[in-house]
C-alpha cells in the first residue's frame, strides 16, 4: 500500500483547453479519497493520469515516492475498476480475475487460492465458471472489483463504479466497498459525481470544477465549511440557499440585509467580528435548508430573534421532513422543516433562521469570507 | 419483434424456394452427371444416373493427379488464410487503436484494393514474382493471395475492432498486458466471428481460384485442384462426366468447412449488420 502525490498536474489536449489545471493533492496510505464534481470537471482525466492511461502534460504523479509519469500502467502496481466494468467477455469469471496474475507469472496454486479468496470476500464463488454476459450488473461489478483485489495492488482506482447500478444495489455496494476498504487497508482513489457516495465513503474529498480543484477536505469540512459558492451549492440536497445581501450596522449589531430590502437578519456576536470589514458591502449570504425552521417547531437554542415572514410557494412532504419552497422579500428560498408543519401553499409562514450556521461569500471571487 | 403476416410469409417462402432452385440446380447437375457415361449425359442430362458407382470419380482422381493437387491446394489455402488473418488482423488492430500520421491515408489505400480486381495487375505481379524467383512456387502463390485478401480482411476486421470498448483493453493494460498480449489475448478472441468470415471467404476464393495458379504454376507437381481439373477441358471437346466428377470431389472440403463454421459465419455477418 502506498501514498500517491499529485504535484502541479496539468492535462491539456491540443495545448489549448486544460482538462485538468494544476492539480495538487496527496492520497495518504490507506486513505479513501473521492474526486467529486459535475461531469466534465476533469476528475476522470485526473484518475486516468494516475493510472497511466492518459499522458501528463505537466507536473508529476508520485506513487510510493517514485515519479511514475513515464511508467507504463502495468508497471505502476495499481488496479482500476471501470464504470462499465470492462470485463473480458470471452473469459470466465475465474479467468477474468486470474488474467492479471497469469500475466505476472504467478504459480498456479497461488492464482487459485487468491481468486478463491477474492471470490469468497465478494460472495461470487458460485459464479466462477460463468461468462460475464451471464451475470447481472451487480455481479459484474463484484467481478470487476475482484479482478482488482486479487492483484493486491498498491492503489485502487475506481471510476464511477456504481453509476450503472440501480439505486438499491448502489446503496448496498456502497457499504460493501467501504467495508472492503477497511478490511483490505487499501489506498483508494474513487471518482464520482454522486455527492452521497462521496460523503458516505470518503476519508477525504477533492472537489473539482472545470479542471480546477475547488476544495480538499473531509466530508464534515466540505459540508460545514465550504470554500466557495460552488462547493456550498454542489454539496447538500436540497442545495444551500443563496441570498444577494449587504452587511449593515444598526445599534452595535451587524445585520445581513437582503439587497431588495425584504428582510434583515442579525449576525450572532461570535461571528460579527469576522465580517466587520464588510460593512456596507455586498455579500452572498448562504444558509442550508435544514437551518431554517418552522417557528412553531423551533426549539430553544436557535436564535429565535431571526424570524422571516415568507410566502409558501410549494410544499413537498417527504415523510421524515417537509421541503418548503418559500419567497422571502424578493428571494426564493428552500427550507427543510419538521414534517408536522402547518404551512399551506399560498399562505404565510414564520421561518426561524439559525444564523450560527450562516455562510458568507465574496460576490466577486465567490470565495467564503470566513 | 418483427411481425410478419401470412401473405408476406408465403411470399417470402416462394422467393426463398426460387433462390434455392437457382443455387441448387447447377450443383445437383454436377453431382448427378458425375455418375453418368458421356453418352448417358448427352442423352438425358437432367435425369438421375443409371447407377451411383463412382467409376468416373476414381478415374478422374487418378488421371488428374488429384491427390497431389489436393495436397497443394490445402497447403496454399491454409498458408494463404493464415497469412491473411495474421497480417490483416495486425494491420486492422493498429489502424483501429493507434493514432498516427497517415493513418487514414493507409486505411483508404488498403480499402481501395476492394475496388480494383487484382487480376488487372497480373503483368506487374508476374514480373515481380519472376524477379524474386517465386514463379512456379507455392510460396509465390500464397504471397499473392495474402496481398489480394488484405483489403477485404482489413476492412472487416478493423470495423469489428472499432466495436470493442476501449476500457476492456485499458483494463488489460493495467492487468499487465503488453500491446502484443492485448492484441493476441483480448482483441483477437473478441473478433472471432469476423476472423471466421474472413477465413471462409478467403478459403473459397483461394480454393476455387484458377487464374493465379494458371499463370504462376507451371509444373505438374505444384498444381492446385482447379488447375488439375482443367486437364479434362480439351481444345476440341470437354470430358463432361470427368469434369463433373472431379468438381464434385473438389467442392467437398469447402462444404465440410462451411458446415463446421456456419454458425460463426452467420453470427459474423449479422453482428456487422446490427451495429
Amino acid at each position: 500500500m502506498a501514498q500517491v502525490i499529485l504535484e502541479n498536474v496539468t492535462k491539456s489536449y491540443d495545448g489549448k483547453e486544460k482538462a485538468v489545471n494544476d492539480a495538487n493533492f496527496v492520497v495518504e496510505n490507506e486513505e479513501f479519497v473521492v474526486l467529486l464534481g459535475p461531469s466534465g470537471c476533469g476528475k476522470t482525466t485526473t484518475l486516468r493520469m494516475v493510472a497511466g492511461l492518459e499522458e501528463i502534460t505537466s507536473g508529476t504523479v508520485k506513487i510510493d515516492g517514485r515519479v511514475v509519469n513515464d511508467v507504463e500502467p502495468k508497471d505502476r502496481d495499481i488496479a482500476m475498476v471501470f464504470q462499465n466494468y470492462a470485463l473480458y467477455p470471452h473469459m470466465t469469471v475465474f479467468d477474468n480475475m486470474a488474467f492479471g496474475l497469469k500475466l505476472r507469472k504467478f504459480p498456479k496454486a497461488e492464482i487459485q487460492s487468491r481468486v478463491q479468496e477474492a471470490a469468497r470476500i465478494l460472495s461470487i464463488e458460485p459464479l466462477l465458471d460463468r461468462k460475464p454476459k451471464q451475470l447481472s450488473g451487480g455481479q459484474r461489478q463484484r467481478v470487476a472489483v475482484g479482478r482488482a483485489i486479487v492483484r493486491n495492488p498498491k492503489v485502487f482506482l475506481f471510476d464511477e463504479p456504481l453509476s450503472n447500478l440501480d439505486a438499491k444495489l448502489r446503496v448496498q455496494m456502497r457499504s460493501e466497498l467501504k467495508k472492503l476498504h477497511h478490511n483490505l487497508n487499501a489506498t483508494i482513489i474513487y471518482v464520482t459525481h454522486d455527492q452521497i457516495e462521496a460523503m458516505t465513503m470518503a476519508d477525504k474529498i477533492v472537489i473539482m470544477r472545470s479542471g480546477l480543484i475547488q476544495q480538499i477536505g473531509d466530508p464534515h469540512q466540505i459540508y460545514n465549511e465550504p470554500a466557495n459558492v460552488f462547493v456550498a451549492g454542489f454539496i447538500g440536497t436540497p442545495p444551500m440557499n443563496f441570498v444577494n445581501g449587504i452587511i449593515v450596522q444598526r445599534e452595535n449589531a451587524l445585520y445581513v440585509r437582503e439587497k431588495a430590502g425584504g428582510f434583515a437578519l442579525r449576525i450572532p456576536k461570535e461571528i460579527a467580528p469576522k465580517v466587520e470589514e464588510w460593512i456596507e458591502k455586498d455579500v452572498i449570504f448562504g444558509i442550508r435548508p435544514e437551518d431554517l425552521y418552522d417557528k412553531l417547531f423551533a426549539v430553544g437554542e436557535k436564535d429565535v430573534g431571526n424570524i422571516v415572514v415568507a410566502d409558501v410557494d410549494v410544499t413537498e412532504p417527504l415523510g421524515n421532513q417537509t421541503i418548503l419552497h418559500l419567497k422571502a422579500g424578493e428571494t426564493f428560498i428552500v427550507a427543510s422543516v419538521n414534517p408536522q408543519t402547518k404551512a399551506k401553499e399560498g399562505e404565510k409562514i414564520d421561518v426561524v433562521i439559525d444564523m450560527n450556521k450562516m455562510h458568507l461569500f465574496d460576490p466577486n471571487t465567490e470565495k467564503a469570507i470566513f | 419483434m418483427l411481425r410478419i403476416n401470412l401473405f408476406s410469409k408465403i411470399l417470402f417462402l416462394i422467393l426463398l424456394s426460387l433462390y434455392f432452385v437457382v443455387v441448387a440446380t447447377p450443383f445437383l447437375l454436377m453431382f448427378f452427371n458425375g455418375f453418368k457415361t458421356t453418352r448417358e449425359l448427352f442423352l438425358k442430362p437432367f435425369e438421375m444416373p443409371d447407377s451411383f458407382a463412382p467409376e468416373n470419380h476414381i478415374r478422374a482422381w487418378e488421371r488428374a493427379g488429384l491427390g497431389t493437387a489436393f495436397l497443394n491446394s490445402i497447403v496454399v489455402s491454409g498458408a494463404g488464410i493464415f497469412g491473411v488473418l495474421f497480417t490483416s488482423s495486425m494491420l486492422a488492430y493498429v489502424l483501429s487503436r493507434y493514432r498516427f500520421r497517415f493513418r487514414r491515408f493507409i486505411y483508404v489505400y488498403i480499402i481501395l484494393g476492394l475496388a480494383l480486381p487484382a487480376r488487372l495487375a497480373i503483368i506487374p505481379i508476374f514480373l515481380l514474382l519472376n524477379s524474386l524467383k517465386l514463379t512456379d512456387t507455392r510460396l509465390g502463390l500464397v504471397l499473392v493471395y495474402i496481398a489480394t485478401g488484405a483489403s477485404f480482411a482489413t476492412f472487416l476486421l478493423k470495423n469489428f475492432m472499432d466495436g470493442i470498448p476501449l476500457e476492456i483493453e485499458e483494463s488489460a493494460r493495467m492487468d499487465g498486458a503488453s500491446p502484443w498480449t492485448v492484441y493476441r489475448r483480448i482483441a483477437l478472441p473478441l473478433i472471432k466471428p469476423a476472423l471466421v468470415v474472413v477465413g471462409l471467404v478467403n478459403f473459397v476464393n483461394i480454393w476455387n481460384d484458377f487464374f493465379f495458379p494458371f499463370i504462376i504454376i507451371t509444373s505438374k507437381a505444384k498444381e492446385t485442384v482447379p488447375l488439375a481439373v482443367s486437364l479434362f477441358y480439351g481444345e476440341y471437346s470437354n470430358q463432361w462426366p470427368m469434369i463433373a466428377a472431379a468438381l464434385t470431389i473438389s467442392v467437398v472440403p469447402i462444404m465440410v468447412v462451411f458446415f463446421l463454421f456456419s454458425k460463426q459465419f452467420i453470427s459474423g455477418i449479422t453482428q456487422g449488420a446490427i451495429k
